[in-house]
């Protein structure tokens, strides 16, 4: 039996959105139930997916499922920080494989606007180990920033590089109405911009936003019932690495991606090679570089080559990121990984407007939480 | 010698309590330890009081010499709530000859035009001026 995506949506992702966290949430359900062949009432249960430091509301589950209209249901909550949401696709995935439930759907949102910029950075800090990295001032963007000089010194990846990860996700954002960042970078004021954490600028960092997205799963019986276009998962890997920097083998690369990855090839049963189209964790530039390469895009060493030679563009080798990525979308945490899985499904049905890779059929997202804790690679097809 | 707790280790401390609160009190001695498993032999650092090879606590303290190599660094010119006044500083991972590694900052007496990943530095306690302890990487002098 396989397992369909039936349904996505998304709010906007914006600086500030307005209003309530369950509002924001039922803006994306909404999106995700238009024009499919499905009640709130047929939906047998919900996973609700965020950061929960960001959430006034304590265990925000409850809220949502009840503003949805999916109360008597069981709702359930998961986390892993930026890959909350792709970690509920597994888990209603294995809830829908299992026989448990027929439909699920699965909801991430973000609400940064909440908390006052120092109380973000705040806690920022605190997804490092609090014992022995976080009392030194530690934060997200120095983190990736210890991996960019660490592929530098190992491949010879420049900040020309790193900036043209930039410059490609501002060409496409312009093209995704519901991306915060709309505007094109040219190479020179990427690097130009000032240094946040050396070799990081301004313009290698996403962005906090506010944002919600909603992922609908369904059993094959009921997704043939449900849409004419189903999105099957063809394959999904999970992996972890350790919290601490001291205690990872690879500082010039991702281990979790690499893992996780292999797994969902395997159980796709295809090569990198065979992806028509992906979306990459791309929180920092230099993420991205080290995606490209841990997913198999290209050999180790060789991601700087691949976004220099243009081959992550539409029409190049792996279109990546083609909505703009987390770079120009912005970046609500927990919204993120539907958000990704959207853009593939909207790919693979063929809706994608000016962003569309002509005849995808199979779509990767790639989805990290942390500095590379928590990696969750699905592989779609249509 | 006067005992410290937990909390006075580092810039700002997350944490009170810990069952390697003796870490903070060598380095008061000037010493850096790490924990040996000893059933396993493993050497841990930062040091850990459990070995999850042999679901063991037995573990013994044993010193660092602190040589080490510069693995990576980042210059932050933006800091989380509570290190602004520090900005600009450098954080880095080096690799002990021990074979364990360490997160850190780097000495401010280090320029930046001077860091070089593959540099020699010495891991270093430091009383800070406001009496909490801390280690940082300073020029290895041999």
């Amino acid at each position: 039996m396989r397992v369909a995506i039936v349904g996505v949506g998304q709010t906007p992702f914006s600086r500030s959105c307005g209003m309530s966290i369950r509002e924001l949430c039922f803006e994306a359900f909404r999106e995700a139930m238009e024009d499919i062949n499905l009640t709130p009432k047929e939906i047998d249960a919900s996973i609700i997916c965020s950061a929960p430091e960001y959430d006034k509301q304590r265990s925000p589950s409850g809220l949502i499922s009840e503003y949805l209209g999916l109360t008597p249901k069981p709702t359930f909550y998961a986390e892993s920080i930026c890959s909350s949401s792709t970690t509920g696709v597994k888990v209603a995935y294995s809830f829908i494989k299992s026989g448990l439930h027929d439909v699920v759907a699965v909801i991430g949102f973000q609400k940064m606007s909440e908390l006052s910029s120092a109380e973000v950075q705040e806690r920022m800090g605190r997804g490092a180990d609090i014992q022995w990295e976080t009392p030194f001032g530690s934060m997200m963007p120095a983190g990736y920033a210890l991996y960019a000089h660490a592929h530098m010194q190992k491949y010879g990846t420049t900040e020309e590089q790193l900036a043209k990860v930039r410059v490609k996700s501002g060409k496409y954002s312009v093209l995704n109405p519901l991306a915060m960042f709309q505007r094109v970078l040219t190479l020179e004021e990427c690097l130009a911009a000032r240094v946040i954490a050396s070799p990081l600028k301004l313009y290698d960092c996403c962005a906090n936003a506010d944002g919600a997205s909603c992922v609908i799963m369904a059993s094959e019986e009921k997704a043939k019932k449900i849409t004419d276009t189903p999105v099957w998962v063809a394959g999904i890997g999970s992996a972890s690495d350790t919290l601490s920097t001291t205690n990872r083998t690879n500082l010039a690369g991702l281990t979790c991606t690499i893992e996780a990855a292999k797994q969902a090839y395997k159980m796709a049963q295809i090569e990198p090679k065979d992806v028509d189209v992906a979306e990459v964790h791309d929180c920092f530039t230099i993420a991205e570089i080290m995606a490209y390469e841990n997913l198999g895009f290209c050999e180790p060493g060789e991601g700087g080559k691949l976004i220099e030679e243009s081959q992550t563009y539409i029409g190049g080798k792996i279109p990546v990121n083609v909505d703009g990525g987390l770079l120009s979308k912005g970046h609500p945490i927990g919204a993120t990984g539907g958000s990704q899985i959207r853009t593939i499904v909207l790919q693979l049905q063929g809706r994608a407007g000016k962003t569309q890779v002509n005849g995808a059929e199979i779509g990767l997202v790639h989805n990290v939480g942390g500095i590379g804790v928590y990696g969750n690679v699905i592989i779609l097809r249509r | 010698v006067r005992l410290m707790s937990f909390n006075m280790f580092g810039k700002i401390s997350y944490i009170s309590e810990t069952k390697v609160a003796d870490f903070v009190k060598y380095m008061e001695a000037g010493k850096i330890m790490a924990t040996r498993c000893k059933i396993c032999g493993k050497l841990y650092f930062p040091p850990r009081a459990d070995c999850p090879n042999d679901l063991s606590e037995d573990m013994a303290w044993e010193e660092l010499n602190g040589k080490c190599k510069l693995l990576t660094y980042t210059t932050l010119n933006f800091a989380p709530t509570g290190f602004e006044d520090d900005v600009p500083y450098t954080l880095a991972v080096a690799q002990l000859e021990e074979g364990v590694k360490v997160y850190t900052r780097l000495s401010k007496d280090i320029k930046e035009e001077e860091i070089k990943i593959g540099m020699e530095l010495k891991l270093t306690p430091v009383r800070l001026p406001n009496g909490r302890i801390t280690y940082e990487l300073k020029k290895f002098e041999p």
